[in-house]
């Protein structure tokens, strides 16, 4: 099963007080895929995802779910459909693994349900998923970073949202723990068809994992489309600032991109022949 | 950039350009201090024409308005003395412990200072006057340092937060506590009810001279922490790499801050905001070097305390309105402006 | 974890671990109610005269019974039922500013609601020399003033927890400072009847008081229980529990008007009872276990508090102490604990 449902932002401007983040934004999410956002520090990322789940109204245009404006959407209707896991939740003093991933459970509870199998099985696949289940009776507070966010994923997976959104979801993570929670959300978008959107730090992990690269430059789109369109030197130059090369990942044969900085370069006479122009000229 | 170029711009232009800023301030302050003091001499629930004042200050006390001077001048002084012994701690304890929220009455250390002169008065006999101030500055001291103690244990160390916090939350405790103390002894609710508001209504050269000498060693030890704060504020390491002994100059600023803030409470009740709300002021005016900022500091809070005596024996005549109350008054609107300025992080 | 408690016996630790706290809830919860019952009897039983069931009973029924009938129909039974009232008011109040600012110290009595129902209510006494009632009314409209005063001017871009406390810690600085200046103004007699007041007491207690105490309870608590899974969301950042379909602002809304609504009644019938909102949340949160909603049992724990410190402070001393002097002086070192232990463990402050 493939989620079908479809995400996108029409004119999208957004803000805080006086100061303009993101101006008349268009573009759209492809649904059952992974899509990476990236782009320089403060150029509107985690702005323009927390806009995306609704936790910020737009000062002019909208964002669109499947044909619905989703601010005008009933809070918990839209919690059903869509998940987002912000940059830094709080986890209450003392709260065991469990309790934890069953509060991702709120938006299917009413006033006067109860706890039901049906909440439990929830739990248990989002567990199992991001095999935490030998820690569900662990306090929080007691787990490494890397368990605490795999934790904080199952939380978001028991809320069985078809679309999940997640803001720098490896910050504070080591080398070996972004990967497994990288190659965890990909397991879940290839077993369950899980459109994910998330802010990515790092280009090129994003260029490895994503189906769809979203490059913002000053509150605006730069570029977007397949790693191989959006990450080219031109666009690192534009996005970054920043002087480059890229070249093919000889792992994953996606586009990987080497900095280039004002020490630690080999002249360029020295430079292997493909380098990143060439691969843009020869595309 | 190389290095050399990082390191330059604290030192340029606006060291200099505050040189001369400061000294202007410096006169107004001390124009301001003198109008606040003869205003004090001047106003109060009996006006008095200027004539007066000067012949009562040669030593006159033949008319009533002469006497009404004489008893004024004490107060006045005490005013003085007390506002720059708050500002003056205030000002070191923000630079102690690096926190924009630091303040006697918001630490805590006004309660404790009460608290220890409720017990020793109920329970161990306490009356006479030193006796009083020993107590207070010693309360002042412990609550001081549980509350900082407290406030900075754990992750990110002493936060405004976790210090307004502690300090309130001890605050609480202390006064339930003088309450319980309080409370069954009819004998003493009526004077410490008094006392506990704050005020420096029933000044006399005798209770100043009490406490003297505890302020001048705080108002000494305190003024000459200037340097050491400046390399405080950098941080604990940096301050340690640049030959700072830390936890010697932190401990001895902190103790002269004690001492003034003690000694003012045990001669005028727990005053509220004054230690916040003037080194925030003579910050905007002079910058932030700590060896300009105390002095100042000092010189503010004599005027503030004064004209808010003033302030509260005009307005409420023929009764008074104690500078406690008028410096909270004052203040909590100020210190609710500093909370919002901040960034949330930083809280 | 051995013994399959529900269906699905491979879930070694969610399903069969929720089981296991949700009875132990419920045995917390029936414990303490039990406990509040069975204090709420004792204060009725005993006091100078002690008066058997029975009596007691006959009383409560309507029945007239010499010297029971008044002692206990006229004094005990208004006062327990106050106490009570009142306890269970606090703690369930307490337990939602504590929850909903995620810090145990961001009770109703830090945070200045408490101080602004305590200043207003001590010039009604003092300067204007209303009666009972009246003082309730201002009482409850000081309380609402103050929550919005303090929410308004920590509104930036959403409310902040802790921009909020500290707001409110300013502005109860400034309202105590009102209330000692009306006090120094008191004459003599009314002096007392203010500081009484003013660290909470339920001498003198009757009907008038009870009944207003009651009546809120009852209209609040079923608003508050409706908003517990909300509060609980709310426990994860304002971000996750948006994301998980709660209206946080208008959820914060809501629960601070009916939390300040319990909070003000409560304290023009008895005062700020010292603590008592700080206090019963976290006790509450250490028997009942984390994981569970604090609200019903934190309620229960205040008025069991309330109940056996007024107790203690007619009977316990040589003099009489009015009963917030009691959970002041319980509560005090309990709080400088709590702050202890909140730090040392890098919690939530």
């Amino acid at each position: 099963m493939t989620s079908n449902h479809s995400l996108s932002a029409e004119r999208l401007t957004l803000g805080y007080g006086e100061r303009t983040v993101i101006e008349s934004l268009d573009l759209a999410v492809p649904p059952g895929r992974i899509t990476a956002i990236v782009g320089a520090n403060a150029c509107g990322k985690s702005t323009l995802l927390r806009s995306m789940s609704r936790l910020l109204a737009p000062r002019e245009g909208r964002v669109v779910l499947d044909g619905k404006e989703v601010h005008r959407l009933p809070a918990k209707q839209l919690a059903r459909t869509l998940g987002l896991l912000p940059q830094s939740p709080i986890a209450p003093e003392g709260i065991t693994v469990a309790d934890l991933v069953g509060r991702g459970r709120h938006p299917h509870q009413s006033v006067f349900s109860r706890w039901n199998d049906q909440d439990d099985a929830a739990v248990d696949s989002a567990l199992e998923a991001t095999r935490t289940t030998e820690l569900a009776d662990r306090s929080v507070d007691e787990l490494s970073g890397g368990q605490r966010q795999r934790v904080w994923i199952a939380m978001a997976l028991a809320q069985q949202t078809d679309l999940l959104l997640l803001d720098e979801p490896t910050t504070f993570l080591d080398a070996s723990h972004q990967i497994e929670v990288l190659d965890l959300l990909t397991d879940l978008n290839q077993a369950r068809g899980t459109t994910i959107v998330m802010v990515l730090h790092d280009l090129n992990l994003a260029a490895r994992y994503a189906d769809h690269l979203i490059a913002l430059a000053e509150g605006r789109l730069h570029a977007a489309g397949t790693p191989e369109e959006v990450l080219t030197c031109e666009n690192v130059r534009a996005v970054f600032g920043l002087d480059s090369r890229v070249i093919e990942d000889p792992v994953s044969l996606r586009p990987l991109m080497l900095p280039i900085g004002r020490h630690h370069v080999v002249p360029p006479r020295d430079a292997p022949a493909r380098t990143g122009v060439a691969r843009e000229a020869g595309r | 950039m190389t290095r050399t170029e990082t390191r330059r711009p604290p030192y340029t232009a606006p060291a200099r350009r505050t040189a001369g800023t400061r000294a202007l301030w410096l006169l107004i302050g001390l124009l301001l201090l003198a109008a606040v003091m003869a205003a004090s001499l001047a106003f109060g629930s009996r006006d008095v024409g200027w004539s007066d004042v000067w012949s009562a200050l040669g030593g006159a006390d033949a008319s009533l308005e002469q006497a009404a001077v004489t008893k004024r001048v004490p107060r006045t002084v005490l005013a003085v003395v007390i506002g720059a012994a708050l500002g003056l701690s205030g000002c070191v304890m923000q630079g102690v412990t690096r926190n924009p929220l630091a303040d006697p009455g918001i630490l805590g250390v006004n309660m404790g200072a009460s608290l220890a002169v409720v017990t020793a008065v109920a329970f161990f006999g306490l009356s006479s006057p030193t006796g009083y101030v020993w107590v207070a500055i010693a309360g002042a001291a412990l609550s001081a340092l549980f509350v900082y103690t407290v406030g900075s244990l754990g992750r990110g160390g002493a936060t405004p937060l976790k210090l307004a916090l502690a300090g309130a939350a001890t605050s609480a405790a202390f006064a339930s506590l003088v309450s319980a103390v309080v409370l069954p002894r009819n004998d003493i609710a009526g004077s410490f009810r008094l006392w506990q508001i704050g005020g420096v209504g029933g000044a006399s050269f005798d209770r100043i001279g009490q406490v003297l000498p505890f302020l001048l060693v705080g108002f000494a030890v305190c003024l000459l922490s200037g340097r050491a704060l400046n390399s405080l504020a950098l941080g604990d390491e940096l301050a340690a790499g640049l030959g700072e002994r830390v936890a010697f100059v932190r401990a001895l600023a902190a103790l002269g801050a004690v001492l003034l803030c003690g000694a003012a409470t045990a001669v005028a009740g727990p005053i509220a905001f004054v230690g916040l709300v003037v080194p925030h002021t003579c910050r905007l005016l002079v910058g932030v070097d700590h060896r300009w900022l105390l002095p100042f500091s000092a010189l503010l809070g004599a005027s503030l305390l004064t004209a808010a005596d003033v302030v509260g024996r005009v307005v409420a005549r023929p009764s008074e309105i104690d500078v406690g109350i008028l410096t909270a008054l004052i203040g909590a609107p100020f210190f609710i402006y500093i909370v919002r300025r901040q960034k949330v992080r930083a809280l | 974890m051995s013994v399959p408690l529900v269906t699905r016996p491979p879930s070694t630790g969610s399903a069969a671990g929720r089981a296991r706290r949700i009875s132990r809830r419920r045995l917390v919860v029936l414990t303490l109610a039990v406990l509040v019952v069975a204090a709420l009897a004792g204060t009725l039983m005993f006091g100078q005269t002690f008066y058997p069931p029975r009596d007691v009973i006959r009383v409560i029924l309507g029945e007239q019974v010499p010297g029971a009938s008044f002692t206990v129909g006229r004094l005990r039974l208004p006062r327990a039922v106050l106490a009570a009232a009142a306890g269970f008011s606090f703690g369930l109040a307490g337990v939602t500013f504590q929850t909903m600012l995620r810090n145990p110290l961001a009770s109703p009595d830090i945070i200045g609601i408490s101080s602004g129902a305590s200043a207003v209510a001590a010039m009604a006494i003092v300067t204007l020399s209303l009666g009972r009632t009246e003082v309730s009314v201002f009482a409850v409209v000081a309380g609402l003033a103050v929550a919005l005063l303090v929410y308004t001017l920590a509104f930036r871009d959403g409310v902040v927890g802790t921009r909020l406390i500290l707001i409110g810690i300013g502005i109860s600085a400034m309202l105590d400072s009102v209330t000692s200046y009306v006090l120094s103004q008191a004459a003599e007699w009314d002096l007392q009847e203010a500081m009484r007041w003013l660290t909470g007491s339920l001498n003198g207690a009757d009907w008038d008081q009870a009944l207003p105490t009651l009546a809120a309870l009852a209209v609040l608590t079923p608003v508050l229980l409706a908003r517990s899974r909300d509060l609980s969301a709310m426990q994860l950042g304002d971000d996750t529990a948006s994301a998980l379909g709660v209206r946080v602002e208008r959820t914060r809304i809501t629960v601070i008007v009916a939390a300040v609504g319990l909070i003000a009644v409560a304290t023009a019938a008895a005062g700020p009872i010292a603590f008592v909102a700080f206090l019963s949340g976290p006790i509450a949160a250490r028997v009942v276990g984390p994981g569970g909603s604090p609200l019903v049992p934190a309620g229960l724990v205040g008025s069991l508090l309330v109940l056996v410190a007024d107790f203690c402070g007619q009977f316990a001393f040589g003099a009489r102490y009015p009963v917030g002097v009691v959970t002041g002086v319980l509560g005090a070192p309990y709080l400088v604990y709590l702050i202890i232990r909140t730090n040392r463990t890098g919690g939530s402050l």
